[in-house]
Order: structure tokens, then sequence, then C-alpha cells
């Protein structure tokens, strides 16, 4: 089975696992990597994570991917937004999102990109990601790693607070996990610098230092774990059997 | 009591620079058959405050918003709203950029007639420096701590849609979620619902039914009959988001003429049957994640 392993799945069993150790929370992954990933933490090593129908319900086993029969998912509570709202402003909850821009402080931006009184490309808004970054833990996942992505100085609109402003949360901000299309990171290293943990197959660290816009701290360069069969089986049979998951990166 | 009026009655109780609430979420069960009847009216300057779909797309393509108060701008499935997306980037519009909680604060502060309630959120973000008019309080308390004093969003009028009502503005939103659109009624001076059905009170089902009245009847000054009013938004359960319908509206940015020339300046039952009629819009299945 090990021959034929897709990037987008190696990103999935590796952003699992920033769900690790979270207990009873509710696990929010948006987009394609991070929902599937967030299925695959609650079908391995987190069964207790509680985790939405996409829309109101919760529901006792994650929701696979593409078309399917939602009369036989087994609902178990109810998460309307409003529900949501008071969930996360509690900090029980963990997303994993993707935002457009990322930088040196692990600041995020979806809602602008260049002068904010007029912007060369209007995006969706901050949505939730000023709450959710004061409030609860987040990881992120970047399947176009470049210098884009990872910006010089500070992102255009900071959406999401980052390490430089810390002290203003109540306790619950941390930037968990960084995976992307090139290897996978934290913010742990001295003064909260962005650090390698590891770079996917294929990648070296000078593909790394080249697509980010800022230092990153080269903490390793082993090779990111590849999935184990059981999470192989689990991705393709049970989460993603229609395989919507290589779209991500066109394989 | 009878609350009943048509498209235009509702027309007639708005004016120029007044600050309007919209109910719904991006897609969904947004009232747009009133926000159609506003793009063809003689209303401007408006204030919008929306967690924002089409219903802010076609207003910013109609120029009829001077100032936005939103946390997003999307279609759901098609992510950037493309009208919206226009305005902003030509500097059409002001707008004030808000945390998605942040604007619940707002309208729940209106709704309890406070001038503000404290949030840490928006805290070491840009949504400060955007807004100036967002303030920070000092926590009295022995803690000290530095909030956000979110300010009530007061609302002069709020639209809203549901899916049943009675003539004297007992409302039922019957989808599983009901966002926030108990928030936008207690926040403004008047409330105009769009609904589905205009039922009698017998029909809305007792007890059973009134679980599905998010708001009570007093805060609701007027009651539309507008079967399929949501469209092309979802109505759970009665309709899905017209994906078809939204794509087309979206790509009518490049040249909004054709669009406008087939779905606007209508009445809206003529508008139902430009996009298909009442039975095919209530085919279209729901959303599924």
């Amino acid at each position: 089975m090990s021959n034929s392993i897709s990037l987008a799945e190696i990103c999935i069993s590796a952003a699992s696992k920033t769900w690790k150790g979270d207990g009873e929370i509710l696990a929010t992954g948006i987009g394609l990597i991070p929902r599937i990933a967030a299925g695959l933490a609650k079908l391995t090593h987190n069964p207790d994570l509680m985790m939405t129908d996409g829309e109101t319900y919760l529901i006792s086993e994650p929701a696979p991917m593409g078309k399917r029969d939602a009369s036989s998912d087994q609902v178990e509570g109810y998460m309307s937004y409003s529900r949501v709202f008071e969930n996360l402003w509690g900090g029980k909850r963990h997303a994993m999102v993707t935002p457009t821009q990322i930088d040196s402080f692990g600041q995020t931006n979806i809602s602008a990109i260049g002068d904010y009184d007029s912007p060369k490309v209007q995006l969706l808004g901050v949505r939730g990601f000023p709450g959710n970054s004061i409030n609860h833990k987040n990881s992120i996942f970047i399947p176009n790693h470049s210098m884009k992505t990872f910006v010089q100085g500070e992102v255009d609109m900071v959406s999401s607070m980052g390490y430089k402003s810390q002290e203003l949360s109540n306790g619950n901000f941390e930037i968990k996990l960084v995976v992307t299309n090139l290897g996978v990171f934290d913010f742990n290293a001295v003064n909260n610098k962005l650090q390698l943990l590891s770079l996917h197959p294929g990648v070296s660290v000078d593909d790394v230092i080249s697509n980010t816009g800022f230092d990153v701290i080269i903490k390793s360069e082993e090779a990111t774990p590849l999935p184990s069969d059981k999470e192989l089986v689990l991705i393709r049979e049970v989460l993603d059997p229609q395989g919507i998951r290589n779209s991500i990166f066109g394989e | 009591m009878d609350k009943v009026l048509n498209h235009k009655d509702v027309l007639e109780q708005l004016t120029s620079d007044m600050i309007i609430g919209v109910g719904g979420w991006g897609a969904r069960r947004k009232p747009m058959s009133l926000i159609r009847a506003i793009c063809q009216s003689d209303l401007k300057d408006l204030t919008i405050v929306s967690y924002g779909g089409p219903d802010v797309g076609l207003l910013c393509a109609h120029k009829k918003v001077k100032k936005l108060i939103f946390g997003f701008v999307s279609l759901d499935l098609i992510p950037l709203e493309a009208h919206f997306r226009q305005a902003r980037q030509n500097q059409e519009i002001e707008v004030m950029e808000l945390d998605e909680g942040m604007l619940q604060w707002g309208l729940r502060a209106a709704a309890m007639n406070l001038p503000f309630l404290p949030t840490r959120i928006g805290l070491g973000t840009d949504v400060l420096a955007h807004s100036p008019e967002l303030k920070l309080v000092t926590s009295p308390y022995s803690d000290a701590e530095t909030l956000v004093a979110m300010p009530a969003l007061n609302l002069d009028v709020a639209l809203l849609h549901v899916n049943k009502s009675d003539e004297k503005g007992n409302t039922q939103i019957i989808g599983p979620d009901p966002f926030f659109d108990d928030l936008f009624a207690r926040a403004a001076t008047k409330t105009f619902v769009s609904s589905e059905e205009v039922l009698s009170t017998q029909e809305l089902g007792g007890k059973e039914g009134a679980i599905y009245n998010r708001f009570e009847r007093s805060l609701v000054s007027g009651v539309v009959h507008s079967p399929c009013g949501a469209h092309p938004t979802s109505c759970a359960p009665n309709y899905g988001f017209d994906m078809k319908h939204l794509k087309e509206y979206s790509d009518s940015v490049k040249s909004f003429e054709d669009y406008s020339l087939k779905y606007m300046n209508k009445t809206h039952e003529e508008y139902v049957d430009s996009v298909g009629g009442s039975a095919a819009i209530e085919n279209i299945p729901l959303p599924q994640f």
C-alpha cells in the first residue's frame, strides 16, 4: 500500500496529530485536508473529539467527504452558529484553517490583500478569526507554501492575533501546528519563531528557506512520517472514499 | 391585528441613510425579495449590517450602500462575493469590519439597550486599527484587564426571512439554525419579515410549532407573504441554494446589464417565474457539506 502514498495523504496524517491530547473538545477542520485530518484524529488517537456535520448538528462519526446519505448520520447534539460562538468563547475548540497570508508572528490574513482602504484583492473578511485566535488553540494548513503566503514583515490585514500580542489572550492563544505542502512546522522555537519539524518527501531545507519570507529555525530535517497502513485505510475507505483529497495538489 | 403588508408598503417605511440589518447567514435564508425591492427603489446611502451574502452584493451592485458593517461576505460554495469585492476594490463603500462574534455582541448590546458589551475579541488584530470607533475599556475589578467595548449596533430596521408567520407577526424559523435573526429583530426599531407562508394562528401548530418561534410578535412591524422569497439563497427545510443562479449572479459582475434585464425590475411573482417558478425552486435540494 505504501508505494503510492500521495502528498495529500501525508499532509492529512501529519495534520491529524495536531488534535493529540486535546480531549473532549470541538474539532473544526475548515477545508478539504483539515476536515479529513480532524476525522482521522477522531478515528485514531482521540475518539472523544466532537465534530459537526458541516452544518448544525454534532455527529458521532466524522462525515465522509462528498455526497453521502446524511439520513444515516448518528446525530448526538446541536451546534448552531450561536452555539459555536458560545463554545469557542469558552475555549473548548481547536480549529485548523487555511489563511491567505501568515507572518513570522503567526498572525494571519483572510480579509484583504494590499492597502486596506483600496484593497488589491478583497477576500472574505475576518470571519471568526479574531475571536478564534484569542480564545482557543488553532492550527494551520497551507497548500501553497511560498513567499506570497509566508510573507515578509506583517500580513496585510491582521485577522488573527499572533505571538507578538499573546499577552492579550486569556492564556488560550496557541498555534499548535503548521502543515504545508513542504513540511511540518510549529512556533515553539525561542521567542516563538517558526521552526521546521520535518520535510515531506523530495523537499529540501533550501526549498523551505527560499519559499518563506522570514527566518525559519531548522530544528529537524527528518522526513515527515508516512501515514500508517491503518491511517491509509481510514483515509481511503472511510473518510474520503471518492478521492476528493487528490484535487488539492492535482494528484 | 393585521400586520400583513406588500413589498411596496415596506419600501414606504424605509428612507435613505437608514441603518438596515439583514438576517440570515451568507447564502442562507436572506430576505432577497425585500432586498430586490430596495434595489429597485430610489433609496440610497444605506448602512447595511449583515453576515453577508448576495444581499450585500446585490445592494452594492445597485449602489445602495454607503457603509457596510460586516464579519464576512460570501456565497458559501462560491467563497468570494464578486459584487461586494468589486465595490470594495473600487472604493465605493465604507466598511466597519468585525469578527462574527463581535457583530453578534453589537446586536446584543443594542437588544439590551446597553451602550456596549465587553469582549477580548479584536485585541491583537487590525480590526481595531481600521475602525477607530471601537474603543477599549478597563475592567473595574481587580484583574484590571483591557477589553474591547463593542458598541451597540442600533438598527433603524431589520429585514428577515422566515418559514411561517401569521397576520399578527408570530413567526417561525423551521430551519435548524435560526442564525442571529432574533438579535437583529431586538436591535431594530422596526422589523419587517418576509415569510414563505402566512397562515392562521391555529395553523402555526400550537405548542410544537411554538418551539420554532424565535422572537416575539411585538418586535414585528410587518409581514410580507413571499413564497420562495429567499431565492437564490436557501431556506431550510423548504429549499436549498440555487447554485446555478448564484454562479450566473456571481459571473454577472463583468456585465451586470444582462443579469439585470433578466431578473431585476420585476414584481416578486415575475421574479419567481423568471428563475423557473416556485415548483422548481422548492425542488432544489438542501446543501450537504
